[in-house]
Parts: structure tokens; sequence; C-alpha cells
């Protein structure tokens, strides 16, 4: 069967898991990223009925893996038990990197490459490394590379405190290198094109908090399985989200891109945090054979770009063409997980969808596509409260929203992301 | 390669350098050992070198190692001094020619390379050792009540200097690649085979300087501090090991006194002294221990299905245990409890293990993969083994075999680590009830090299040959038993505790019953092995047994749980302990012997073992010392209770129990197979030999 998307073989999601999502507090966390995606993986491979040696491919987003951890998509894979004959890669698409994989694991079921891909993604932000600063890296080098003691002795006196001063390279990493300005610039971009305020933008994270706060006590993260660590210490819960907060605390928190103007503070933005979010998809034949539980399909994907600046409103120009390629109006589409990097941008892909202006100029459609119902968009809340741990954001939205679309007895379901370097990703799925 | 000379156990190829490869590889068994055979061929091979010969290379043809040590079971037939004597002698003068020969000699060592086949790469001119965690290099012959009799007493101390050597030869340790190369015990390791092969014919080629000791080493060896450095090695031994019982280290420190490991006369010495010391009493009961463990792993021989994943059930200090224990081994493991809060110290206790066994992060790091979290049970329908290691309550047993002979695979074994409830009243309710087996396991399951499996009225062949290959394949030692209350070791071992617990009651000081079981030669007193045990355990346990044999429980046990005082873990029992050490040692040492204390204590465990040798808790003689040497550490120089009462006689024993059944009351009653012991005193002299081959 061809479907619209030109997929040639159906392809099914069979299952997924994600890791608590914990909040980095300053120092590295208990978790490598790898450590994040094989106690995410181990749960989920147990759970299914066949082995995990006859997986297709593995594939996994990260942004930044550690320096011992280069394609991590193959440690996992031999850390899971997938055995030395199932390969794997790395995919790298900035905050959609797990939906790259989804798209990609996707892309290989419909082609008839794999019948089942183990896909998703996993990152340690919290382990994001410092790292020397030029001028140290040189001097290094030059200490290195002399060979007479007096030379040595010369370069050691050249040596300055300075040297000492490292980059924080999770600083470098939220900041497009192309314009040079931080991912918090482009936020507060979009709050000033949309004309959001403060309050909108304070009110918004209060309800992603509320939101993930009530799920949480309902027990509606059913797809996360809670960790041990090898202190014993056990992570049970996304342990960002701020069940207390009020709108007052919101308000206090200072902006921290322009302190005296902005409006993004941490307060409306998601966290740094670490996670890992993996779903198994899978062929027909494998469903038969295996007899496997499915619980939807992916419909279709697309990425878009835009400038870099405005690089919040991307899940507008990616969620759009499959719009129109499906021929979807509001209503065909059950429940919507946009992800929350920042709660201006989400504000400003609703109202950029809600504009006539901006759908006829930027999107080509013949009017406003309409206001996304907040009952619709993030009901379980989002990165906001719980944190944005970028290489597995993408699979968690599409893992969750396939949740919450069963939950609802509800069919179709958009889960879209913005990307850092202005693009964006969604992805239409349904459940089955 | 030119092929010369065919031999029984050894290739010999010489390749067109002119290096000679000499390959032992016994044909006989998976394991190189060294007997007169093989030393006889050795012999030959190294008088017919070619002429041309410009190098030889010893290597094994085995992958389980170079030369795992001399071949204990032809100890037997060393009958006299002079017959251990000559086949010492024999074998230091194969050794002595190696070491004389004009060409380069190198042994490249794989796997286990251990007593006589260190001793026999000591004798060539490098050792080269292949970098993997399988191999261990060491000289364990004091172990087993003997010393290094091949030059290694003298070889050793002469190449890595008197306290590297002795941290080796007087505990009888064996090292990794890593450490023997840092001690210089081999000359260089390498990470693979291929290239183990190119360092023999580097060596052979450049023939770099031979390992010396450090200056600081050689220092010590110097006339005038050998007297010095001897007295403290007799020291520090004294405290491990009384002279008494386990006189081999001793004799090794006097001999590197005398001698100083360098004349003839240090050769001679050692050979006279390892002569002497097979007929040490300790000796036989020594080996035999040995060999008893051989024994038990036999029982393990035959696994049917290969076994990939183990399913753990309680995450308690037990069940905890068990899943990390064999994740360790490698093998995939789920834990499941209710909660994940009842299995995170089970996962902490696991990290702790593997960073003092495994050492490397990436090994850790791939132990801590195999342990899964399993709160939902997904490994039951996976898991080859299924643990149960839950609270003791019949019912809920009962319901859960029920539900999990549901899902497990048909090929996989149901087992329990119960050690009060029948396998018979457990396996009610099943449908297959011949699938349900006992492992019952120690505390700490990391230390306790033994295993009781527990065969159900109910139980099938297939099931048990399982359950055994099982806990041999985790490296522990299967003990087969019967199901009967208490098993063998509990039921054997109670008797003992609470006897030294009576003592207590009637007011005997701890320290004193502790000193005359340590005197004894047990590796804990019984009363800090109670309090260690936990008392309240030990309260169970007795009064499970006392439901179908008659148990004596002192008053005061149950008054010190009536105190919340439980042992080591509430820091107070019968002894108060400061960080998890009894605050009272000192005077453990001092504490004056009452007379007839020791047979107090002991003689109850040995006549509980006479019972359940009478009762066929087991079906041999040997599995009761077995048990005992290797389930409670019972002085393994004593070979056990059995053995114990063939040393002192089964009369003379009866004699004694039934003065203290008088003196002391009825629980001192010899058992009816007393009788029949003394009966059969003939047949029970069979050696442990004939039964293990």
């Amino acid at each position: 069967m061809t479907n619209k998307a030109g997929y040639l073989r159906n392809v099914y999601i069979i299952d997924g898991t994600r890791t608590p999502f914990l909040k980095a507090r300053g120092e590295p966390g208990p978790f490598s990223a790898s450590d994040l995606a094989v106690n995410a993986g181990r749960e989920l491979l147990a759970r299914l009925p066949f082995s995990p040696t006859e997986i297709g491919e593995v594939i996994l987003g990260c942004v930044s893996p550690s320096d011992t951890e280069a394609n991590i998509a193959r440690i996992v894979a031999l850390r899971l038990g997938c055995g030395k004959s199932v390969p794997a890669w790395t995919v790298q698409r900035n905050c959609a990197s797990a939906m790259q994989a989804l798209d990609s694991a996707a892309l290989d079921i419909a082609s008839g490459r794999h019948d089942i891909v183990l896909a998703g993604g996993t990152e340690a932000m919290s382990r994001a490394p410092l790292i020397w600063n030029q001028k140290a890296t040189q001097w290094f080098a030059g200490l290195a590379n002399a060979r007479k003691p007096i030379d040595k002795l010369a370069k050691i006196a050249e040596f300055r405190f300075n040297f000492l001063n490292p980059i924080i390279s999770i600083l470098n990493g939220l900041t497009d290198p192309v314009v040079g300005i931080s991912m918090r610039h482009t936020a507060e971009n979009l709050a000033a094109r949309f004309a959001i305020t403060r309050e909108e933008m304070d009110l918004f994270s209060l309800r992603s908090n509320e939101r993930v706060a009530k799920a949480q006590a309902a027990g509606l993260f059913s797809e996360m399985i809670p960790m041990i660590g090898s202190n014993g210490k056990q992570y049970n819960y996304d342990d960002g989200v701020r069940p207390d907060t009020t709108i007052e605390k919101l308000k206090t928190l200072k902006p921290f891109f322009d302190k005296k103007f902005g409006q993004i503070t941490p307060g409306n933005s998601s966290q740094i945090t670490d996670g890992a979010a993996l779903v198994v998809l899978a062929s027909e034949e494998a469903v038969k054979r295996y007899n496997l539980p499915v619980m939807g399909r992916i419909v279709d994907c697309q990425w878009g770009a835009l400038e870099p600046e405005q690089m919040g409103l991307g899940p507008v120009f990616a969620a759009t063409p499959i719009i129109k390629r499906h021929q979807l109006t509001l209503d065909d589409i059950a429940y919507w997980e946009i992800n929350e990097a920042f709660a201006a941008q989400v504000i400003a892909c609703v109202r950029a969808w809600e504009s006539e202006e901006f759908c006829q100029q930027e999107l080509g459609l013949s009017k406003a596509f309409g206001k996304i119902d907040e009952n619709r968009l993030n009901v379980d809340g989002g990165a906001v409260a719980m944190g944005h741990p970028v290489g597995a954001s993408g699979a968690r939205i599409v893992l969750h929203l396939l949740n919450v679309l069963k939950r609802n007895n509800a069919k179709t379901g958009m889960a879209a992301i913005c990307i850092g370097g202005g693009q964006g990703g969604a992805m239409l799925i349904e459940s089955l | 390669m030119e092929q010369t000379k065919n031999y029984e156990h050894w290739k010999i190829d010489q390749d067109p350098q002119g290096i000679v490869w000499v390959t032992f590889d016994r044909h006989d068994s998976k394991v190189n050992t060294l007997g007169k055979e093989t030393l006889e061929e050795l012999k030959s091979i190294v008088d017919q070198l070619p002429p041309t010969a410009k190098g030889v290379v010893f290597q094994s043809g085995k992958s389980s190692g170079f030369v795992a040590g001399a071949d204990i079971t032809e100890f037997e037939n060393i009958t006299s001094e002079k017959d251990a004597l000559d086949f010492v002698t024999r074998a230091k003068s194969i050794f002595n020619a190696i070491e004389k020969l004009p060409i380069t000699t190198v042994a490249l060592i794989n796997g286990f390379c251990l007593g006589g086949g260190y001793e026999f790469a000591l004798a060539c001119d490098y050792r080269i050792a292949l970098d993997d965690p399988s191999v261990r290099i060491g000289l364990p012959e004091v172990k087993l009540g003997i010393i290094p009799g091949w030059g290694g007493t003298v070889r050793l101390p002469r190449l890595i200097g008197v306290l590297n050597a002795m941290n080796i030869i007087l505990p009888g340790s064996a090292v990794d690649a890593y450490k023997a190369k840092k001690l210089g015990m081999v000359d260089d390791i390498t990470r693979t085979e291929h290239l183990l092969k190119r360092a023999a014919v580097f060596y052979i080629n450049t023939k770099p300087p031979k390992h010396q000791p450090s200056f600081f080493q050689k220092l010590l060896s110097h006339n005038l501090l050998r007297s010095f450095v001897a007295s403290r090695l007799t020291q520090s031994v004294a405290k491990k090991a009384p002279r008494e019982h386990y006189p081999a280290p001793y004799l090794v420190i006097e001999n590197w006194q005398r001698d100083g490991a360098q004349s003839d006369d240090a050769m001679e010495h050692e050979s006279k002294a390892i002569s002497e010391l097979f007929f040490h009493p300790s000796t036989a009961s020594l080996v035999r221990a040995f060999l008893l463990q051989s024994y038990l792993k036999e029982q393990g021989k035959k696994l049917l299905t290969p076994i990939q994943h183990i399913h753990v059930i309680g995450a308690g200090t037990m069940g905890g245990d068990i899943a990390s224990w064999c994740a360790l081994i490698g093998y995939q493991v789920t834990l499941q409890d209710r909660t994940e809060e009842q299995i995170a110290p089970a996962i902490k206790r696991a990290y702790a293990l593997y960073q003092k066994k495994l050492k490397q992060p990436r090994l850790i790091q791939a132990a801590m993969d195999r342990l899964m979290p399993d709160i939902k049970g997904h490994g039951v329908k996976q898991a080859d083994v299924i643990i149960e290691a839950i609270f003791e309550n019949l019912e809920v047993k009962n319901s859960l075999y029920k539900s999990l002979e549901q899902s497990m695979k048909s090929t996989a074994i149901l087992a329990t680590n119960t050690s009060s409830l029948p396998l018979e009243e457990l396996s009610v309710g099943l449908k297959n009830p011949e699938r349900l087996v006992g492992i019952h396991f120690f505390n700490p399951v990391s230390l306790m090299q033994l295993v009781e499996v527990v065969r159900g009225e109910n139980t099938n062949d297939d099931t048990y040959n399982q359950a055994l290959g099982f806990v041999t394949k985790i490296k522990r030692l299967p003990l087969p038993v019967k199901s009967s209350p208490g098993f063998l070791v509990n039921r054997i071992l109670m008797p003992y505790l609470l006897e030294a617990i009576q003592l207590v009651d009637e007011g005997v000081a701890p320290v004193s019953i502790d000193k005359a079981a340590t005197n004894f030669g047990m590796p804990m007193g019984p009363v800090e092995l109670a309090d260690t045990v936990g008392l309240d355990i030990c309260l169970s346990v007795g009064e499970i047994l006392s439901h179908h044999f008659s148990v004596h429980i002192p008053e005061i046990l149950r008054t010190r749980i009536n105190e919340k005082k439980l042992g080591r873990k509430t820091g107070q029992g019968f002894y108060q302990y400061r960080d998890g050490k009894p605050v009272v040692v000192p005077l453990y040492q001092n504490a004056e012997v009452p007379t007839n204390l020791t047979d107090r204590i002991i003689l109850p465990l040995i006549n509980e073992a006479v019972r359940c040798w009478r009762e066929g808790i087991v079906s041999e003689e040997d599995f009761i010392d077995a048990g005992l040497i290797y389930g409670t550490g019972f002085a393994p120089f004593r070979g056990g209770p059995m053995r114990y009462i063939q040393t002192e006689g089964a009369e003379n024993i009866l004699q004694r129990l039934e003065t203290l059944a008088k003196e002391c009351g009825e629980r001192f009653t010899p058992d009816a197979g007393w009788q029949k012991l003394i009966k059969n005193s003939t047949k029970t002299s069979k050696k442990i030999s004939e039964t293990t081959h």
C-alpha cells in the first residue's frame, strides 16, 4: 500500500519507553547519554517478543554525545544486547535529532530495507563538557611541540591563568553559529513579532507545569520507566516540574537574555535536562511474524526551514506542508504536541496559524488555518515544565502524543518541534 | 614449520628462524597439569632439542591456560617421604635443565599458570603473559598444606625480591596479568595471542636484560637483614594461620632466612620441606578439600539446556545478591520486586560488588547493564532459570508459582531459595511440580561458595541436573541435598551455634567460646557468627528446626532479641560493634579456654552430622565434609566433620558425647548413627579419589 507520503509500506509504531527527564543541577548528572538510552531500551526490548538481535537497525538522535560516546547509537545497541550484527548510526538535527531518527527509521521500514528498527534519542545535557579555550589549546600544542628543555621552559613561562577559563560548551550549543544570537534571543524576536506579553508566556508556563504535575499524579506518563542509579538512588519522575509554582512566582523571575527589557525567563523557557526516549517501529511483516502489539503508525513526516532568527516558528513551516498534502482541516487533527522550547515560541506558532495574513504570505494557504484549541495542544504539559533533552524530545512528543490519542480514543495527531538554526520538523501519526 | 618427534602430550615445531615451539596439550584432559608422564616427556624434549635451535618457546595448546599446576590426583601415589623427595627432585632436575639451556627460553602464558605451572615458567629466561581477565598467575601450594617444591620458593624471591615473592607464596595467591607484570612475575604482557607469539620471537632475537628485583628488595635479602625480615614475615603469618595446623608458610620463611634463595642448598631444603609436608596431617585434608571442590563441580556436568537469562523474584538481601552475582558472571538478569524502592538497595550493592571485583569501568558498566530491574516481570517469559527469593509464606509462594508456570518457557526451571518451606508443599497446585527445585544460597552470596541444591519428592532428573548445572555455571559449588528441614548446612550448624549461646547463658565469656572455636580452626567463633547472621535469623531457623527435631533454644537468645539486640546489624548482640567490628577484640586472643569447652561446642555439630548421614540427607559422606567446609568454613585442615571423626576415632568421640550427655543434658545424646558408623568404619575410610574417578 502506498500512502500519501509515498511510503511503500506501512510504518507501525509498536511500543516505546522513555527515562524520567532529569533536570541538570549545575553538575554532571547521574547517567551518561548512553546510560539513559540503555535504561529506556532494555525495558522496551524485554517486553517485546523478538530478540534484540533481530532488530534491523538502531538509529539514535544525540546532539552532543560525550567524547567516549562517538556513534552513540552503536554503543547503545551493543549495550542493549543487540549483538555484533545489528548496525547502528547516530543522527544530529539539533533539537529534532530524535524525530529525525524516527523519520530515518520510518523510511527504512517503508522502503523494505528493514522490518524492525529501534529509534529515538538521548541526551545528557548536564554532562556537556567544559572545553579548553583557544589560547590554552594553542599553548598545550606549543608545549607538546617544544623539543629542547629550554624551549619547554620558555613555553611553560608563557602560561597565563586565563587559560584555565573554560568554554561552557552547552552555551555555545545554544547559540546560533551563523547569526550569532542565542536561542532565547530568537524567542524574544517571536514575542515581539506576535505581540506576546510576558504575562501570556508566564501563564502558558504555569499551565504547562500544572498539566505535567496533574498527569504525573494521574499516572499518565505510562511510557516512562523509572531508573535506579548505581548509588541506589531512585529516579521515578520528571524532576524539573514545579507543581507549586504560581503566576506571582513566575513574574518575579529575571529575564536572562536581556535583563532589563527582555521577557524570556528561566520560568517560561524549557530546562537543560537529561533524558532518553526510544520507539520500536516495524513493518506489517514483522507485526505478523512476531505477533507484535501495534500502537499506531507514522503517516507522514516533513522538515521545513526558515530564518535562524525565527527558529521557534519551525513547527509551522514543517507541519503546514503535511496539512496541505493530506488536505487536513483543524478538526482533522485531534491532538497536537508542539515541543515547548519556549512558551513564546509555541504561542507564536498558534498565532501564526491563526493569522490570515501569515498563512497567506508565509505559508501559501488561502486563508487562516485556524486557532488550535489549547485543550488539544500539549494536554499533559511540555518541555517548559519537564525539560528538553535536545536529542530525545522529538521521540518523546511522538510517543506521548500516541498515548494521548489512545487514551482519548482519537485517531490523528501532529507532533512538531522547532530546531535551532532555523528549522522545524513535524510528524503526522495515527493511533490504531 | 618442521615437526620433529611425536609425543603424547607435547607438540614440537621448529620454525624457519630456528625457534623451537613446544606446545603442551595434555591429550587426556581439558586442563594441562604436570604429572610423572608429562614431565618425563618434557625431559626428553629438553634433552633432545635440535642443535640448530635458536631459542625455545613453551606454550599451551589449551584455551583454559598454560599449566594449572601439578597433577594433584597423582599425590596419592606418594606413600613415603622418599617417594615424595624422588618425585620433587626429578621434576626439579628437569626445570634446572631448562634453566641451564644455553639458548633463550620463553614461556607464553595464557589462562591459568599456577603452582608447578608457574614454577615451570620460572625456569625459563622470560615469561610473557596474555593480558586477559582469564589469566591467573601464582603459587597456591600453601593452600594445599604444601609449598612450591619445584624451585618456586627459590626462583621467585630471586626474580622479584623477597617481600613481593612472599606476598604470593605465603597466602598462596594468584594475580592477574597486569599485576604479574607490575611485580615482575612476567616480563611483558600483550593483548592478543598473535602479539604473544611475536613477543616471544622478539625476546629470543633481542635477549633484553632479565628482570631484577628492586634495590630495596635486594637489600632486604642481605645477610644482615634477613633474620629481621623473616621474623616480621613470621609474625604476619602467625596472625592468620597457626603453625600447628599450617606449617607450610613457616617453612618457606625459614628456608629463605637460611639460604637467601641463592644457593643449591636452597633448592635442596625446599625439596626436603615439601617432602615432609606431604605427610603432615593437615595436608591430606587440605588436598582432599581441594578435590572435593572439583567433585562438587562435577555434579553440575549434566546441564541440558544452555542458560542465558536468569530471572530473580524478590530483591531482598538474598534475591538481590543472587541476581547481582549472576550478572557478574555474565548472565542476563532481571530482578523483580513490587516497586523500585525494594530493588534500589540491591542495585547499589551490585555496583559496590562490581567495583570491587571488576575494577575496570567498562566491565562494571556491562555488568550493570546485564542486571535489569523488572517491576513488571518481563523476564519471566525469557528466563531459563527463575529463582524465587521472596519472604517465607506458603500461600503467597503457591500463588506466585502458579502464575509463573503459565508464562515461563517450557525448558525453564523454577527454583526456590527457601530455607524453611518444604518443596512438596510449595509445588502443590503446579501443573508440573517436577520443575520445582530448591537452590539454597548462603549469605553473603559473593563469598559463600556453596549452594545447596534441594531435590523435592517431585523434582525430576532433568530439572535437578539443570539446577546443579546452573550452580556450577555461576561458579558456585552445588551440594546435592534431600528436601528436609534445614537441609544439610544450617541443620548441622545450628546445634553448634545454639550450644555456644547456651554457654553464654551459663556465664561463659563469648570471647572464650569463640577462641575455643577459632583454635579448633573455625574461621569465626560461633558467638560472633550468630551475631553476624543475626540473632533473629538464628532464632527463626532454630524454631523451624524445632518443629521437626529436638532443638534446645537458650533463653538468652530470646532475651537479646526482645532487647532489640539482633547482632552486628543493630550494633549489638552478644558483642558490641563499632564500625561493623566487635569492640572486645583485644580480649579475643587472651581469653582462657575452660577444659571441655571445645567439645561442648564442636561435638553437637559432629553429632548432628552423623544424624544427617544416617538419615541420608546427602547421598555421600564426602558431601557432608564438602558442605561444611565450603558452606561454613569448617576447619579445612581437619577435612570436615566426617573426616574429623575418622581422625579422632568414632568410638572415642562417642564416649566424649556420652560423658557430655551425662554432664550437660540429653541434647548431647549420641545419635543412633554412631553405632552404624563404627560398624562401617572399614568402608568409610574409602578415599575421595575413588569417588572422583
